[in-house]
Parts: C-alpha cells; sequence; structure tokens
C-alpha cells in the first residue's frame, strides 16, 4: 500500500478511535470521587466475609479466580509459543567450546569486578524480597505473579556477576519446565478441591481465619504460591530461550567469537 | 484531579512520546524502561500499588531486556 493510501486508512481509524474514545470518556463517571459502589461491595465482600487484608487479591484470586487462572496458562502459552519459536535450529550449533566453564568466563573477561560482587551481594536480597511479596500477597500489595517475576528476575543477578555457565546449568537442568508445569496445574487442581468439596469450581474451601494473620484468606495464599512458581519458572525460560539465542547458538558461517550481548 | 496527578500523567505521556520518538533500537529499549518507570509511578499515585508491582518488574525490567537481547541477536546474525 502506498504512503498515501496507509495514512488516510491511519486517518479514519485514528479519527473513529478519537470519538468513540471522547464519547466513552463523557458517559464516564467523574475522575477522583468516593462513588465506587462496585469498589465498596469488593472491599467489603474481602474484608468482612474473606479475611483478606490485600483486597486485590481477593478480588484476583478469590472472588475472580478464574479469570486470574486464564491469565496464569496465557504466560504458560506465551512461554511455550517462544520455546517452540526458538527452538535449536538443525542448522545451528553450540559456540563454546568443550570446556564451556573457560569459555564462560573469557566471554565475561570485562565485566567490572565491582558489578560481579554487586550481583553476588543482592542476589539474596532479592530472593528473600521475591518469597516475601509471593507469601504476602494477600496481606500487602504483591502476590504470585509480582513475587514470581521477582525471583526470576534475581536469578539473573548470576548472569550479572558473571556466572553464565551456572545460569545455564540451572536452565538446561529442566527443573523450571517442571516446576512451570507444577505450579499452573497447582492452580488446577487447588480449583477442582473446591469443585469436589463445593460443586464450584475455585471455591474457597480452606478456613479463613483471622483477617491480617499470615495464615488467613482461605486458599489465597496458595493460589498466590502456584502462581508465584508458575510465573517465576515461565519468566526464567522465556528469558533462557533469548539468552540461549544471543550467547550460546551461533547461525551456520556466522562468527565464532563469543561476545557478550546487551 | 490533585497536582500529583495531573504531573505523572504529563510525565507518562511524555515518556510515551519520547519511546515513540526515538529511533535507534537500542536507545528506544532504554527510553522504553525509564517509561515503564513513570507508568509505575503515575500506578502508584493513583493508588494502585499491585498494578505499580507488575508494571516495574515487567515494564522497567524484562520486557527491555528481551528487547536488548533480541537486538544483539539480530545484529550478530547481520554482521555475521
Amino acid at each position: 500500500m502506498s504512503r498515501r493510501g496507509r495514512l488516510a486508512v491511519f486517518s479514519v481509524a485514528g479519527l473513529g478511535l478519537a470519538v468513540l474514545l471522547v464519547a466513552a470518556f463523557l458517559d464516564a463517571r467523574p475522575f477522583g470521587t468516593a462513588f465506587h459502589p462496585l469498589g465498596d461491595a469488593s472491599v467489603r465482600a474481602s474484608l468482612l466475609e474473606r479475611a483478606t487484608a490485600n483486597t486485590v487479591a481477593s478480588i484476583t484470586f478469590d472472588q475472580r479466580g478464574l479469570d486470574t487462572m486464564g491469565e496464569e496458562f496465557i504466560l504458560f502459552a506465551a512461554v511455550l509459543g517462544a520455546a517452540v519459536l526458538l527452538r535449536r535450529d538443525r542448522e545451528e550449533r553450540e559456540a563454546a567450546a568443550p570446556d564451556e566453564r573457560r569459555e564462560g568466563r573469557g566471554q565475561v573477561g570485562h565485566m567490572p569486578e565491582v558489578i560481579r560482587l554487586a550481583g553476588y551481594l543482592v542476589l539474596p536480597f532479592v530472593v528473600v524480597v521475591g518469597i516475601y511479596v509471593v507469601a504476602h500477597g494477600h496481606l500487602t500489595p504483591g502476590g504470585g505473579f509480582q513475587g514470581g517475576v521477582i525471583l526470576a528476575t534475581g536469578l539473573h543477578l548470576v548472569y550479572l556477576a558473571g556466572d553464565y555457565p551456572a545460569l545455564r546449568w540451572l536452565q538446561t537442568n529442566r527443573i523450571f519446565e517442571v516446576s512451570e508445569a507444577a505450579g499452573a496445574a497447582g492452580y488446577v487442581l487447588l480449583g477442582l478441591a473446591g469443585l469436589a468439596a463445593t460443586g464450584a469450581f475455585l471455591y474457597n474451601v480452606m478456613p479463613y481465619g483471622q483477617l491480617g494473620q499470615l495464615a488467613s484468606a482461605g486458599t489465597v495464599p496458595l493460589l498466590n504460591a502456584a502462581v508465584g512458581i508458575e510465573v517465576g519458572s515461565g519468566v526464567v525460560l522465556l528469558l533462557a530461550e533469548f539468552l540461549e539465542q544471543t550467547l550460546v547458538l551461533r547461525e551456520p558461517g556466522g562468527n565464532r567469537r563469543a561476545g557478550a550481548g546487551g | 484531579m490533585s497536582v500529583l496527578v495531573a504531573v505523572a500523567l504529563v510525565l507518562t505521556a511524555v515518556g510515551g512520546t519520547a519511546v515513540v520518538l526515538t529511533r535507534e533500537p537500542v536507545h528506544q529499549a532504554i527510553v522504553l524502561s525509564v517509561f515503564g518507570l513513570l507508568l509505575a509511578i503515575l500506578f502508584v499515585v493513583l493508588q494502585a500499588p499491585d498494578v505499580a508491582l507488575s508494571q516495574l518488574v515487567i515494564g522497567a525490567a524484562v520486557l527491555p531486556l528481551m528487547v536488548l537481547l533480541a537486538i544483539a541477536k539480530v545484529r550478530r546474525g547481520e554482521r555475521g
């Protein structure tokens, strides 16, 4: 399509979107007022009936748990798709020498020592923060998704610290493939437990306990843990595919010298 | 609308425009990361800390990293 043709099509679409958006916003409730009937109902259900201090977690994992399961499997499918797309081609081969460790050290030789030290120093704190965010998802902001991604990015501090072979060993060891599947299955199994006990999928079958306690909100912390494991493993696998493509695999006829990516 | 919300909204709009106007892919990934941070600040100002945390870890960290890795792969393919 010519430049003018594209511009014409875009103008029609852009103008239509603008008109519809303005019309929708004119009809919306005023911004920043205190009138939130749906919000009030959700907060009441979460705090008074379900003993879940973090109302958002109550909505995503208890009041609308099925939606969250759909989101979890969107990520699952996306990671699967990326793994299939970025699978090792028959023509591609590893650039690393048989003694992978030494080769790996050579790749990151220019990494300043202070960054490597910072990577190792920060790693334990990031892991603790990640676990905390997952475990307290029903009490404070955060939850399985946020904590899972923090854990996954924390693991990549190992790469920043210059030990890519160690990270690669973790990635190729199939630990994360198993744990990702286990996390996804755990969510469904908790849903099935609700179905078996009450006849409603994902029904909160655990006792709610006392508001604000670590062991409260029924199945919400368990669902958070399942999502944390699934998301953390999924992000690790996703980044592993990209890192492998960038750092390890070489196209046939490509240059053999390994260079650190990014 | 408070001044804080207005400032955060304007910063987010400026950040988004900066991402579009940056033409060099590597620079764009960095600007995208800054934009992710600005968007997270907007979510905090709008009292949505859960979403802000998600936006921070994905938009400011994982997404720019994936873009950078993809660029590194494509560029080496061109050189080799």
